[in-house]
């Protein structure tokens, strides 16, 4: 899976809880979650959980707190397929 | 007006604002309908069958999905478990019932002067049991994610409703079992009178969960003996009464003080005039199961003292009335505290007749019910008590069968008794000026 599907499927994932759609409409590598989307910070939790859930993957608590922007969230997430 | 100086002094509190979300009927105009033509809500639930439940019969609200999906974020669904979204849907409805506007998610104007008292019985036990408990015991804790809390917070339903309309005056949740959604009513009331809030949300919320309901089947209290006839199956007031049939959703109502009803030109649907909430104290035998009948009468007599309504000034009753046993000593009370004798005992009603006993809801949905026959002149029908009670057989003739109109309904008294012997009486009446 390339970088550009896994960004498409995180995009998706996230989409729920994005307030700000505005945003969303925009989204790149750069843009940051909880800053630029306006996702609730209590919900990155379920955010994680969606993203182990759709890829088959575990996720750690430290990887977690690396993870500001959707470029983070993807290349994390590449790095375990 | 009747009452005292000190009655006359004191704030009104008028009802500007109705929702329901109820077995027989989402929304009030529904609702209403359903009433007046004595539609039964109770059905068969697959989920009572599967657990070998001796009472397969429940009131569940139908197509609220699809309402959530219209009313809600996907977001916001995401943290709304049912008794959320059956609270969350009639508090909207009454609010813009009520004439309001549902207010901007990127507004930071706070409303202070209005609240919100809702309440609920068991709360998320549908969560707990689902969610919590399994996910718990296989050790998988972390799955839980984040929405668990403010699902099984007993207020979570109050706090839900707050950030939905950005209330900023006294946000909770009462819980007295099966008084909690009248007794949210006289909380509400008598901080409006206190001239701490202008507007208060008030009802309740019970979820449909089979989970809920098994502790009830458990004591035999549900009617078992009417499974293969759903809709017959609550029986109020009649000898064959086996039990009441758990029901679900929610009831809430906007109060508001007089003059800012009248300031903004809200329409008035009635007068909240008294109400008074009280316990037996589990004596004069009362019990946790059982009410006190004094202190079911003292509820009932002081919350007409506090409306300043004499006893005879009573023209209906929707009664707690659920379907078992306490029915006949209920009516009794009833006679006792209006003074009446047989034959002259206003008409007596049982909405749980039609929509099975909503637990922590019921207060909430059948003040809706109760405000709707003051508002438009009528008694809706009592329904399944074809063979009425021996014991209260003398007042047969109270007991509407069909919906009788009553033009000039002026005073209906709401009351509802919970486990706890608890008790909430409301006293509702037409609007004058």
């Amino acid at each position: 899976m390339d970088r550009a599907e896994v960004m498409d499927r995180v995009v998706k994932i996230l989409t729920p809880w994005v307030k700000d759609e505005a945003a969303l409409a925009k989204v790149s590598m750069e843009t940051n979650i909880l800053e630029d989307l306006k996702v609730n910070s209590a919900r990155l939790v379920d955010v994680v959980i969606a993203f182990e859930d759709d890829f088959d993957i575990e996720i750690a608590d430290e990887d977690v707190d690396q993870v500001n922007t959707v470029g983070d969230a993807v290349n994390l997430i590449a790095g375990k397929l | 007006m009747s009452g005292s100086n000190a009655q006359n002094a004191r704030r009104r509190v008028v009802i500007t604002g109705l929702g329901v979300i109820a077995p027989n009927g989402n929304g009030v105009a529904e609702f209403e309908l359903a009433l007046r033509k004595g539609r039964s809500g109770l059905k068969t639930q697959q989920s009572m069958i599967d657990a070998q439940f001796a009472c397969t019969v429940a009131g569940t609200p139908t197509g609220v999905d699809a309402l959530c999906k219209s009313t809600f974020s996907e977001e916001e669904l995401l943290a709304m478990n049912m008794n959320h979204r059956y609270a969350s849907l009639a508090a909207l409805e009454a609010w813009q019932d009520a004439g309001l506007e549902r207010p901007s998610r990127d507004s930071d104007v706070v409303d202070w002067d209005t609240g919100a008292i809702l309440g609920t019985g068991i709360g998320g036990m549908d969560t707990i049991a689902e969610k919590v408990v399994p996910l718990t015991n296989a050790g998988k804790v972390r799955r839980m994610g984040s929405t668990s809390v403010e699902q099984v917070m007993a207020s979570g339903i109050s706090a839900r409703i707050s950030g939905q309309l950005a209330l900023g005056n006294q946000v909770t949740t009462n819980s007295s079992a099966c008084s909690t959604g009248s007794e949210a009513l006289v909380m509400g009331m008598e901080r409006i009178r206190a001239g701490l809030a202008t507007r208060m949300l008030c009802g309740g919320a019970e979820a449909a969960s089979h989970y809920i309901w098994a502790g009830f089947d458990a004591m035999r209290v549900l009617n078992r003996g009417s499974n293969d006839a759903p809709e017959k199956a609550s029986r109020p007031m009649s000898a064959s009464a086996g039990g009441f049939i758990p029901g679900a959703g929610a009831g809430v109502v906007l109060l508001e003080s007089l003059e800012s009803a009248l300031a903004r030109g809200a329409r008035i649907h009635a007068e909240l005039a008294g109400g008074m909430v009280n316990c037996g104290g589990h004596r004069m035998g009362g019990s946790m199961t059982a009410p006190n009948p004094t202190s079911v009468q003292r509820c009932i007599a002081g919350a007409l003292a506090d409306a300043g309504v004499a006893p005879e000034q009573v023209d209906a009753i929707n009664g707690h009335l659920t379907a078992t046993g306490a029915d006949p000593k209920e009516v009794d009370s009833w006679e006792k505290a209006l003074r009446r004798r047989p034959g002259t005992l206003p008409p007596i009603t049982a909405t749980k007749s039609m929509i099975g006993h909503a637990l922590g809801a019921a207060g909430g949905i059948e003040s809706v019910a109760s405000v709707l026959m003051v508002a438009r002149g009528f008694v809706h029908p009592s329904i399944n008590c074809e063979d009425v009670h021996p014991e209260i057989e003398k007042h047969a003739a109270s007991i509407p069968h069909e919906m009788r109109e009553l033009p000039d309904l002026d005073v209906l008294v709401k009351a509802g008794f919970g486990f706890g012997d608890v008790n909430a009486c409301l006293v509702f009446r037409r609007y004058r000026a």
